[in-house]
């Protein structure tokens, strides 16, 4: 039963008010609404990608080459007479799958980096922070182009490189959050109780750390998701026949006065998603913590 | 002030070994053995001897580091398997290129994105705040190198206006420089450009909100002076932090810009000496990098410093 009177009001759990206050500050701006939209939509693209795809992605007939958009290729085919349309829908599952695991990789090393140096501090703090300093000096696409490169190539070691370069952000937010949750009084508690340092950490600090964190894991999917696509632009990321959006733009470039949609097409499938993972961050920032805009 | 510039002096030198450290691993990361993946299948294996004591390969990895990094500190990057030439002279006559770019584009995003970010403050939620936040949102999220083929597109082979590719030196050809540098130069600058202005909007937006705002306003002063006079100085420190990640973020794009318009810089070295596994000038690019990086996060910490007295006499 809902609450009518004032003093059922006053009884309702904070909880729920709380996540009522989110879901509607969350929905109550349409570009947010839309970012969920796309996102959700690329998902479901990536999910179902064999059903949705009109042909096969890797199926080459060079007596098709290079044809321009029409009813049968909705998107023409490639330099090897590939459909188009079938390698973008089938490169969502790469943008994703790389963007989602490697800010994982670099959501939880970033994370307990940040919680070491935070919470134990001194020496820890100094010898972390200096080194995520020091990574920070390096631009992200050139640190991933160089680990990449080291490594060989190839998507996982794209997903690894991506995920070294990430870390710095998550680990220096982390570290911040760590600070300023550490004077609270709870923690105080906590020590004088004489829990253990671990169960200070995982059951008091970290999720109270959260919020912040999910902005920019959001905000970061997006800046892997466009890295990958600059890695395998450049030649560097996933290897062909896969269908990344990224090197679809490169073998485009060639053609781009006879084909310009071999090109435009992936390019604007990168910047879509990216668009989408940045408004649904903004959104988030804004609904879980307005305190937080400009410095996310 | 002299407590300030020495501890963040000190600083910078411990990044820098850092960063040091970072660069010599990335030789470590490649598997196997990095002479034979340097010198391909072909190489004798004289060739390879050579290389591997040319590396120090053959020692302990801290007597490595060491002997590298003293190497390093004489300004001697090694020798650029490619080109014959020492990277140092290499990397050396690459940066102004890019520097040329990069400042460029660095100008004349602070130049837009600065007034862009007040303008949407000023007039939040109105058409012109909507169109501002609209576009950095766009410029946040559009691949570079994407920009550069719809405006090589556009620009160069429907138009006909701009050369496609190519960089000539100013010196040389001044006109010419002009027409090739325009297209890479802004599509360097909406790095800067978007998040300098999300940056200046949003910190205007929380200044406004200030007390010594209101009673500013309620003191009867002109629109023009409370915007100009005290909110933009105090909003403008975040900006400031942020055109150090700028520079990073420009030399960053560089790869790609100058990979797309075929321009002989540091970023398109270092691409080119990724395919041809060239890697101590990989090496070599990644330390300039970061040194120059942070050298101008050295200078902006020293500038905001002076810019807000509360900053230096912390601690």
């Amino acid at each position: 039963m809902s609450p009518s009177t004032t003093e059922e009001l006053l009884e309702l759990p904070p909880k729920a008010s709380e996540f009522k206050r989110f879901v509607r500050v969350f929905f109550g701006r349409k570009v947010v609404i839309f970012g969920t939209v796309v996102i959700l939509l690329f998902l479901l693209t990536a999910a179902f990608a064999p059903l949705i795809a009109p042909y096969d992605p890797y199926a080459q007939n060079l007596g098709k080459a290079l044809e321009s958009p029409s009813r049968e290729h909705m998107l023409g085919t490639d330099p090897l007479g590939r459909d188009e349309l079938s390698r973008i829908i089938y490169g969502t599952r790469i943008s994703l799958a790389v963007g989602i695991i490697s800010v994982g990789i670099a959501a939880i090393i970033g994370m307990a980096l940040g919680l070491f140096a935070g919470y134990f501090g001194k020496i820890t703090n100094t010898v972390i922070m200096r080194f995520i300093d020091a990574m920070m000096a390096i631009p992200p696409i050139m640190l991933a182009l160089a680990i990449a490169a080291a490594l060989g190539g190839g998507l996982w070691n794209v997903i690894i490189s991506l995920g070294v370069a990430l870390i710095p952000t998550q680990a220096r937010l982390m570290r911040g959050q760590v600070l300023s949750v550490k004077q609270a009084d709870y923690v105080t508690a906590g020590e004088v109780i004489g829990a253990s340092d671990l169960r200070i950490m995982t059951l008091h600090i970290v999720p109270n750390c959260l919020p912040p964190l999910i902005v920019l894991i959001t905000l970061n999917l997006g800046v892997a998701i466009l890295s990958e696509a600059s890695l395998s632009f450049l030649g560097v990321g996933i290897k062909p026949p896969a269908a990344a959006w990224g090197a679809m733009v490169n073998d485009g470039y060639r053609y781009l006065l006879s084909n310009p949609v071999l090109s435009f097409a992936p390019g604007f499938c990168v910047m879509l998603i990216v668009i989408a993972f940045n408004l649904v961050g903004d959104g988030l920032r804004d609904a879980l913590d307005p305190r937080l805009r400009g410095t996310l | 002030m002299a407590a300030f510039i020495l501890r963040r002096l000190i600083q910078t030198i411990v990044v820098l070994l850092i960063v040091s450290i970072i660069g010599f691993l990335i030789i470590h990361l490649i598997p196997g053995d990095p002479a034979l993946t340097m010198l391909g299948e072909n190489a004798t294996q004289e060739q390879i001897n050579a290389l591997r004591t040319q590396l120090g390969l053959d020692q302990p990895v801290v007597v490595q580091y060491l002997r590298w990094l003293i190497n390093v500190l004489h300004g001697n990057l090694g020798k650029s398997l490619m080109y014959g030439e020492s990277v140092t002279s290499l990397v050396a006559s690459r940066l102004p290129v890019t520097f040329h770019l990069g400042i460029i584009a660095l100008i004349l995003g602070t130049l837009i994105s600065v007034p862009a970010g007040i303008i949407a403050a000023v007039r939040r939620g109105g058409v012109l705040d909507q169109l501002i936040t609209v576009s950095a949102n766009l410029g946040m999220a559009i691949p570079l190198f994407w920009l550069g083929i719809l405006g090589i597109y556009l620009f160069s082979l429907k138009l006909g206006w701009l050369p496609v590719q190519g960089y000539t030196s100013p010196f040389d050809n001044f006109s010419l420089n002009l027409k090739q540098i325009i297209m890479p130069v802004i599509c360097l600058a909406v790095v800067p450009l978007a998040s300098l202005t999300r940056q200046t909007r949003s910190s205007m937006l929380e200044v406004i909100r200030q007390d010594y705002i209101r009673t500013a306003r309620s003191k009867g002063l002109k629109e023009r002076v409370i915007i100009f006079k005290h909110a933009l100085r105090n909003a403008v420190i975040p900006v400031v932090t942020l055109l150090g990640i700028q520079v990073r973020n420009l030399v960053g794009g560089s790869v790609l810009v100058e990979t797309v318009f075929n321009i002989s810089g540091i970023g398109r070295l270092m691409v080119k000496s990724v395919f041809d596994k060239d890697f101590l000038v990989v090496q070599g690019c990644v330390l300039m990098i970061a040194f120059v990086v942070a050298l101008a996060n050295l200078l902006v910490d020293l500038s905001y410093g002076w810019l807000d007295p509360r900053i230096r006499q912390e601690e």
